[in-house]
C-alpha cells in the first residue's frame, strides 16, 4: 500500500539563501557546522513514510525541528531540499491554487495555542474552513453542528473563544480541523498548553475520536509519555534529524542511540511493551494452551505471568489467530526490571 | 538637558563618553569659535551665513510647484476631487447637521434627535456614565447656543475621519505587505508627524479650494500617519498560529486578509480609529486659520477680541466633544462581541439599535411641532459669556492676582527668557550647529549626530536662522520649565496607586484636548506676550512628562524595589539609585514627546504673537507663497527630527543596557 505521506531526504534550512547554501554544503555537515555558517537547520535529511490510518508521533524537545517538519508536510513551510509526496503528489510542485484545494479537501491541523479566530463564535470557527471553500450557509451550519457535537461542545455553539476554558478551546480547534473530513490530520502539540488533568482527559477523548474516525495522523509532542500512550510509531527528533523511528515497544526495548536511551531510562517498560512486541515467530513449534492477547501490555498480564506454568506462551492477534510465542522469562524480566 | 544627564543618576553606558575624542573635538571647535566671537575676532561671515550664500530654496520650490500644479495639471485633478466627490460629501453632511441648502435637503436634524441617539449609543458602549457624557455633550452644546458652530465642525469631521481611516488602512496594509512601501513611507511619515500644521494648510488651500474642502483635506492628511502605523502594527501582531490556521483552512490571499488578518487585528485597528478621530478633531479646530467656519473659527474670533467668557464656553464645548469622542471610541476598542442565549427574539438581540432609532424618530417628530426641540435660538440660549467675561476679568484685576501674574511675567521675561534668547542668538551659527551635533552624538551616537549636523546645516542654509533659533529657544525654555513641574509631580504621584491613577486619568484626558484649547488659559492669565506663549506650551508639554514619569516609575519590576528595600535603602535612596535610573528610558520617551508637542504648540502660539518661524508661517497662509511655507515648515520639522532621533536612540541604547527592551 502506497504511503499517504512520503518524505525523502527532506531539508529545511533558515537563512539568507538556503537553496544555494544547501547545494554547496559539504557532505556530512552537522547542525553546529551549519549554524556556524549562519544558517539554522530546521529539518536535516529526514526520510519518513506515514501509511494510511497510522498514527505517527513525532517526539522531540523544543527546537528539535518537529514543528518545522510537520509544517513542511502541509507546506506551511517550503522545503529547501528533498521531496514530500502527499497522496502520491509532490507537494512542492503544486501551484498556489492546487495547494489551497489540497488543504481544503484533505488536510486538517490542530495548533498548540489553538489558533482560534477571536472574533468568531464556536460555530463560526468550526465552519470557517467550510466557508473558505464556499459551501452554502445551511450545509456548513449543519456540518459544523455535527462536529461540535462530536467533540462534546453542544450548547456552546454561540460562545466566543475567550468565554471558554483552554480544554474547551482546544475542542473547538479539533472540531475545526475535522470539519472538512480530512484524510490527514496534523496535530501540533495539541495538549501541551493544558493542565495535566485536562490533558489526560483530552488524550482519552482523542483516542476515542481516532477509534471512530481512523484518520492518518501526524502528532507532535514533547512529552514522551504522551507519545508512548498514543503512537503506532514514534519518530524521535534531535537537532532537525530523526534519531529513531519505530514502534513504542521497539523504542523502549531497543533504543537506537544514546539520546533515545536517555528518554527510555525512567520509563516503566512493562506498561509500554505489549505481548505482541515480545513475541517471536512460532517456527513450527506448536505452543500449548490458551493464547494471550497481543495487544495487552506486560503490565496487564502481570498476574497471569506470575501464575503461569508454561515457559513459552502463545500470543494471538485481535481475531484469535496465534502470531507467535513469548518467553515467560523475557516477560518477567521486563516486569521486574531485571533485564 | 541637565536633568536627563545620565551620570547624575548613575546609569551605566556613558562612562568614558566624556573622553570620547569625537565629542571633545566637536565641543572644542565650538568653544574656539565662541571664544573668537567673544573677543571680537570672528569674521562676520562665520557668525551668520552671508545672505549671498543662501540658496534660493523657496523660489526653486515655487517654480517646481508651479510646474507640477499648472504644467503637469495636478491642480485639475485636485480641484476635480475637491469640487466633485469631496464637496458633495461635505455638502451632504452640512445639510444634515446644520441645514446647508444642498442635497439631500433633509436637514438640519433636530438637536434633540441627535442627543437621544448619541445617548443610546453611549449606553451601549459604556453604560450610564457614557450615556450621560454623550447625551450631555450635545445638550450642553445646544443650550449654550453653539449648536451650529459645533455641527459645522462635526460635518467636516464625519467626512474626514472615515476617509483618513480608509486611506490609512490601505496604506498600512500596503506597508505591511510590501517591504519597499514600508521603507518608502517611513521617512515621509516621520517628517509628516513633525511638520507644523500650517504647512499642511497652505498646500491644501492652494490645491483644494478655500473653505471646508481644504480643511477636510488638511485634516485627512494630518490624521493618516497614526492609522498607517497602527494597521501595520496590528497586522504584524496577529498570532502565527491564527495565520497558519487560516492557511490550513484553505484561505486564498484575499480571504486571509479579510477574514483572518483584519478581524484578528481588530484591537489595534480600533485604537487607530480612536487616534484618527482625535487628530481629526484637533486639526478641524485649527483649520480656523484658513477660514474654516466652526468652533475653531468662533474660538479664534473670540480670543482675538479678548472675549474670555465666550472663549471659555467654546473651550468647554470643544473639550466635551474631545472627551466624548475619545471615551466612546476607546469603549469601542474594549467592547467584545457577546453571544445571546439561544432563542433570544430578534428585537431583543438588536435592542439598542431599536431604542436608538425610536428615540431619534420620536424627537424628530416632536421637533416638527415644538421649535425648541429643533433649534435653540440665540435669545433662548443659556450662554453666560458676558457674565463670565466680567467675572474672569475682575478676578484677574484683583490686586493680589494681578501682582502675581505681573511679577511672573516680569520675572520670566526680563530675568529668564530674554537673556536666554539673546545668548542663543549671540552664538555663531557654526558653533551652534556643532553644539547640537555634540549633543546628538553624546545622546544617541554617530548616526543621530550626522543627521543633526545635516539637518541644522540645512536650517542655516534656509535663510531663516534667527527665527529658527527663536523657535528653538521657546521650545527649550518651555520644556525645561515643564520638566521642573512635570517630573516632581510624576514622582509624587507614582508613590501611591491612587494618585497615580488619578493623575494618569487627568493626563489622558488632557491629551485628548485639541492643542488650541491650551491658549485660552495662557491668554487669560498673561495676555498677549512671550510669557503666555511659553505658558501655553508648558501646560501642553507637562502632560507627557508627568505621564511617562509615572509610567516609568510604576513599571519598575517589584522584585527590584523589594531588593532595594531589603538592602535597607531609604525612600530617597531607593528613588535616586534604583527607581529613577530604571525609569529613565521611559521618562526619555516622555521628554521626547514633550519636545515634539512643544514644536507643535510654538507654531500655533504664533496666534498670540511671536517672532519665530510660526509667525512667518502664519503670514504665508494669507498668500500663495507655497515655497516659503514649505521651507519654514521643513525647518521646524528638521529641528524636531534632530531631537527625536537623538533622544530615541538614547532610549533604545539605555533600554538594552538595562535589559528592558
Amino acid at each position: 500500500m502506497a504511503p499517504v505521506i512520503s518524505a525523502k531526504n527532506v531539508w529545511k534550512l533558515f537563512g539568507p539563501d538556503p537553496e544555494r547554501y544547501l547545494r554547496s554544503m559539504p557532505e556530512g555537515y552537522g547542525f553546529d557546522d551549519i549554524r556556524a555558517d549562519g544558517y539554522i537547520a530546521g529539518v536535516r535529511d529526514v526520510s519518513v513514510d506515514v501509511t494510511e490510518g497510522e498514527m505517527l508521533v513525532i517526539m522531540g524537545l523544543s527546537g528539535s525541528g518537529k514543528s518545522t517538519l510537520v509544517r513542511c508536510f502541509s507546506r506551511l513551510h517550503d522545503i529547501t531540499g528533498g521531496t514530500i509526496e502527499v497522496g502520491g503528489q509532490d507537494i512542492m510542485s503544486l501551484a498556489e491554487k492546487e495547494l489551497i484545494e489540497l488543504r481544503r479537501s484533505k488536510m486538517g491541523m490542530v495548533f498548540q495555542s489553538f489558533g482560534l479566530l477571536p472574533h468568531r463564535t464556536v460555530l463560526e470557527n468550526v465552519a470557517f474552513p467550510l466557508e473558505m471553500r464556499g459551501q452554502d450557509k445551511h450545509t456548513r451550519r449543519d456540518r459544523a453542528l455535527e462536529v461540535v457535537r462530536l467533540v462534546g461542545l453542544e450548547g456552546r455553539e454561540d460562545y466566543f473563544p475567550r468565554e471558554l476554558s483552554g480544554g474547551q478551546q482546544q475542542r473547538v480547534g479539533i472540531a475545526r480541523s475535522l470539519a472538512i473530513e480530512p484524510d490527514i490530520w496534523f496535530l501540533d502539540e495539541p495538549f501541551s498548553a493544558l493542565d495535566p488533568l485536562i490533558r489526560r482527559e483530552m488524550q482519552d477523548e482523542f483516542l476515542r475520536l481516532q477509534e471512530m474516525l481512523g484518520k492518518t495522523i501526524v502528532f507532535i509532542t514533547h512529552d514522551f509519555d504522551e507519545a508512548l500512550r498514543l503512537a503506532d510509531r514514534i519518530a524521535i527528533m534531535k537537532d532537525g534529524a530523526i534519531e529513531q523511528c519505530d514502534t513504542p515497544d521497539e523504542i523502549v526495548m531497543y533504543p537506537a542511540t544514546e539520546y533515545v536511551r536517555k528518554f527510555t531510562e525512567d520509563i516503566d517498560k512493562a506498561r509500554v511493551v505489549h505481548a505482541r512486541g515480545l513475541s517471536k515467530p512460532v517456527n513450527g513449534v506448536a505452543p500449548e494452551g490458551a493464547p494471550v492477547d497481543g495487544k495487552a501490555t506486560i503490565q496487564d498480564l502481570a498476574r497471569q505471568l506470575i501464575d503461569e506454568t508454561r515457559e513459552a506462551i502463545p500470543v494471538a492477534d485481535g481475531s484469535g489467530n496465534v502470531i507467535g510465542v513469548m518467553q515467560r522469562s523475557d516477560a518477567l524480566d521486563l516486569l521486574l526490571g531485571g533485564a | 538637558m541637565a536633568v536627563t544627564h545620565p551620570s547624575d543618576v548613575g546609569v551605566p553606558g556613558h562612562e568614558g563618553a566624556r573622553r570620547d575624542p569625537v565629542l571633545l573635538a566637536l565641543l572644542g571647535t565650538a568653544f574656539v569659535i565662541i571664544l573668537f566671537h567673544a573677543i571680537g575676532l570672528l569674521p562676520l561671515w562665520l557668525h551668520r551665513i552671508p545672505e549671498a550664500l543662501i540658496p534660493p530654496t523657496a523660489e526653486v520650490l515655487d517654480v517646481v510647484f508651479a510646474f507640477v500644479q499648472n504644467d503637469l495639471g495636478l491642480i485639475h485633478i485636485t480641484r476635480f476631487i475637491a469640487e466633485g466627490p469631496l464637496e458633495f460629501l461635505l455638502d451632504a453632511t452640512a445639510n444634515l447637521l446644520y441645514g446647508k441648502r444642498r442635497w439631500p435637503m433633509l436637514g438640519p436634524i433636530p438637536w434633540t434627535a441627535i442627543a437621544a441617539a448619541a445617548a443610546v449609543l453611549g449606553y451601549y458602549l459604556g453604560g450610564w456614565k457614557m450615556a450621560l457624557l454623550a447625551g450631555g455633550t450635545f445638550i450642553w452644546t445646544a443650550l449654550i447656543g453653539q449648536w451650529d458652530d459645533a455641527m459645522e465642525t462635526m460635518s467636516v469631521l464625519v467626512v474626514a475621519a472615515p476617509i483618513a481611516f480608509l486611506m490609512g488602512l490601505l496604506l498600512g496594509i500596503a506597508a505591511w505587505k510590501y517591504a519597499w512601501v514600508d521603507t518608502a513611507i517611513k521617512p515621509i511619515l516621520s517628517v509628516l508627524q513633525t511638520l507644523p500644521f500650517f504647512t499642511y494648510l497652505l498646500p491644501a488651500v492652494i490645491f483644494f479650494k478655500v473653505g471646508p474642502t481644504a480643511g477636510a483635506v488638511a485634516t485627512i492628511i494630518y490624521a493618516i500617519p497614526p492609522m498607517i502605523l497602527m494597521t501595520t502594527l496590528g497586522l504584524k501582531k496577529v498570532s502565527p498560529e491564527v495565520v497558519e490556521a487560516g492557511k490550513m483552512s484553505g484561505c486564498t490571499r484575499w480571504q486571509m486578509l479579510t477574514r483572518v488578518y483584519l478581524p484578528a487585528a481588530r484591537t489595534e485597528l480600533l485604537v487607530g480609529v480612536n487616534q484618527v478621530i482625535m487628530l481629526c478633531l484637533a486639526m478641524v479646530v485649527l483649520t480656523a486659520f484658513i477660514g474654516m467656519p466652526g468652533l475653531g473659527a468662533k474660538l479664534l474670533a473670540m480670543m482675538g477680541s479678548f472675549k474670555l467668557g465666550r472663549s471659555f464656553e467654546i473651550g468647554v464645548t470643544i473639550v466635551l466633544f474631545a472627551i466624548m469622542l475619545d471615551r466612546m471610541s476607546k469603549a469601542w476598542v474594549v467592547k467584545q462581541p457577546e453571544h445571546h442565549e439561544k432563542g433570544t427574539p430578534w428585537w431583543q438581540q438588536h435592542i439598542f439599535l431599536l431604542v436608538g432609532l425610536a428615540g431619534f424618530v420620536v424627537f424628530y417628530v416632536i421637533a416638527q411641532f415644538v421649535d425648541v426641540f429643533a433649534e435653540i435660538g440665540r435669545r433662548q440660549s443659556f450662554s453666560k459669556g458676558k457674565e463670565f467675561d466680567v467675572a474672569i476679568k475682575s478676578f484677574l484685576a484683583i490686586d493680589a492676582v494681578n501682582a502675581v501674574t505681573e511679577w511672573l511675567r516680569w520675572f520670566l521675561n526680563v530675568k529668564v527668557l530674554i537673556p536666554f534668547r539673546n545668548s542663543l542668538l549671540w552664538i555663531p551659527t557654526p558653533a551652534f550647529i556643532l553644539l547640537v551635533t555634540a549633543l546628538a552624538y553624546w545622546l544617541g551616537g554617530r548616526k543621530p549626530a550626522i543627521y543633526g549636523f545635516a539637518f541644522f546645516t540645512l536650517v542655516a542654509l534656509s535663510g531663516w536662522w534667527d527665527r529658527s533659533v527663536i523657535t528653538l529657544y521657546t521650545v527649550i525654555s518651555a520644556v525645561i520649565i515643564s520638566m521642573l513641574i512635570g517630573i516632581p509631580l510624576g514622582v509624587f504621584a507614582a508613590r501611591s496607586e491612587r494618585w497615580s491613577s488619578r493623575i494618569l486619568l487627568a493626563c489622558d484626558t488632557a491629551q485628548t484636548f485639541p492643542s488650541f484649547i491650551y491658549l485660552i488659559p495662557a491668554i487669560m492669565l498673561f495676555g498677549v506676550n512671550d510669557v503666555a506663549v511659553v505658558f501655553a506650551i508648558v501646560i501642553f508639554t507637562t502632560v507627557p512628562l508627568t505621564r511617562y514619569t509615572i509610567e516609568g516609575l510604576r513599571t519598575v519590576p517589584p522584585e527590584i524595589t523589594e531588593a532595594a528595600d531589603m538592602s535597607g535603602a531609604t525612600r530617597r535612596q531607593k528613588l535616586w539609585t534604583v527607581q529613577l535610573p530604571m525609569a529613565l528610558p521611559t521618562m526619555a520617551v516622555g521628554f521626547n514627546q514633550a519636545i515634539m508637542f512643544a514644536f507643535f504648540m510654538v507654531i500655533i502660539a504664533a496666534f498670540i504673537g511671536t517672532q519665530d518661524l510660526g509667525q512667518e508661517l502664519q503670514r504665508t497662509l494669507a498668500g500663495t507663497e507655497l515655497g516659503k511655507n514649505i521651507v519654514l515648515g521643513l525647518n521646524v520639522s528638521l529641528m524636531a527630527l534632530t531631537f527625536d532621533l537623538a533622544v530615541m536612540a538614547w532610549t533604545e541604547k539605555q533600554k538594552k543596557a538595562l535589559g528592558l527592551a
